[in-house]
């Protein structure tokens, strides 16, 4: 019965989104109109989010992605002010290989896995998975044990210390909860790239819907190479990585 | 005789009570008088339910809105707290917003009379959205690039 009626349902979807995308403006095809969820829609798990950032065209030394996510989550409130408890949302990371001693500069955020140890661990529930693959913490009912900061193998969240004041009013974070990549949640729920996505001069990230075969990043992931960092854990990410 | 003596004792005191309550400052008053809304949300309700019902309810509105808007990515406007906010919270003729700690603030007008914590605003903003969006972005560190 259910395996009948999704697909229908879906394409039903698919089809008003589309005319609805059309109809808004007739004659200007407004790109982002047409990706946009209507605000009373809840998100469904036929869509899944990702990125694909290409480590061939991020440069060494540039970090325009976490300045562009410190701006618009708010979260550096004075620079170097104690900078080893200050939360961080993507951090530039720099490899060479031993060998050959070619340089990679890659972004690491939230990889958004399909199976999320942070979400595993967490003893209240605050840490979950989206139905579209976006990993978000409840502050509401998060306790601050940072419990998902231990089990998080790509090391990308962050604990806030100190009290908080002026947050965005799209981004709310406070005193003694884990916070991490929303992947710009609230964005991407109005059909927006995020934040890190539009800053980059590099064109080095590309955001879309992994569960679209048409989108650009499914195109790309189908003809080029490219991985998961630490595949072998086998958490499919749906943050992948090209050139590493 | 004595009757309307003490009719008109007990009016002319009830006058200077009224006069007292609306003559004192609102740092003093314990009378809470939450600031007027920028407009009404529809003819009818002036809010986005009925005021009584707003008044008792919109506790409830808000956490199940804060849950659906989390877990399933709805953004409707009805209950949403940051449209509470856009609504409620006004500036002053200097063109200031009330810190969260007044009086003149919406939510903390009543919650400081009823003595009620307020947990909502240690995560989020206490200012409509407007007020950010010519906030001066923070400054990028020297030495980049």
């Amino acid at each position: 019965m259910t395996d009948e009626t999704n697909p229908n349902r879906r394409e039903f979807i698919k089809n008003t989104a589309i005319v609805a995308g059309v109809a808004v403006a007739p004659g200007i095809f407004l790109h982002s109109v047409s990706q946009a969820k209507p605000d009373e829609h809840p998100v469904d798990n036929s869509v899944r989010w990702g990125m694909l950032i290409d480590t061939n065209k991020c440069t060494t030394g540039c970090d325009d992605c976490v300045q562009a996510c410190n701006k618009e989550h708010g979260l550096t409130i004075e620079p170097s002010h104690r900078a080893e408890t200050q939360p961080q949302w993507i951090r530039k990371v720099e490899l060479k290989h031993k060998q050959t001693g070619k340089q990679t500069s890659l972004p690491v955020m939230c990889q958004h896995c399909e199976n999320p140890p942070c979400q595993d661990v967490c003893p209240t529930g605050a840490s979950f998975k989206r139905e579209d693959g976006i990993v978000l913490v409840d502050k509401h009912i998060c306790i601050g044990c940072r419990y998902c900061m231990m089990a998080c193998p790509y090391k990308a969240r962050s604990f806030v210390h100190e009290t908080l004041t002026e947050q965005k009013p799209y981004s709310p974070r406070g005193k003694g909860t884990v916070e991490s990549c929303t992947m710009c949640v609230h964005k991407v729920d109005k059909g927006e790239n995020p934040a890190c996505v539009t800053s980059c001069t590099h064109g080095a990230i590309v955001f879309g819907d992994l569960n679209d075969p048409n989108s650009e990043i499914s195109q790309k992931l189908a003809t080029e190479q490219s991985m998961a960092l630490r595949e072998g854990l086998k958490l499919n990410p749906g943050v992948r990585y090209q050139g590493v | 005789m004595r009757y309307w003596l003490t009719t008109l004792g007990l009016l002319f005191g009830l006058a200077l009570s009224v006069v007292v309550v609306a003559g004192d400052d609102e740092g003093k008053s314990w009378i809470p008088s939450p600031p007027k809304a920028k407009q009404a949300a529809n003819e009818q309700t002036q809010c986005v339910e009925p005021v009584d019902v707003m008044r008792r309810m919109h506790g409830s509105y808000l956490k199940h809105h804060r849950d659906k808007t989390m877990y399933l990515g709805i953004r409707t406007k009805q209950y949403s707290l940051v449209q509470c906010i856009n609504c409620h919270v006004t500036e002053n003729e200097q063109g200031e917003y009330p810190s969260i700690q007044s009086r003149n603030h919406f939510c903390n007008s009543c919650h400081e009379y009823a003595a009620v914590k307020l947990d909502c605003f240690q995560c989020h903003a206490t200012r409509p959205e407007e007020a950010y969006e010519n906030q001066v972005p923070m400054v990028k560190p020297e030495g980049h690039h």
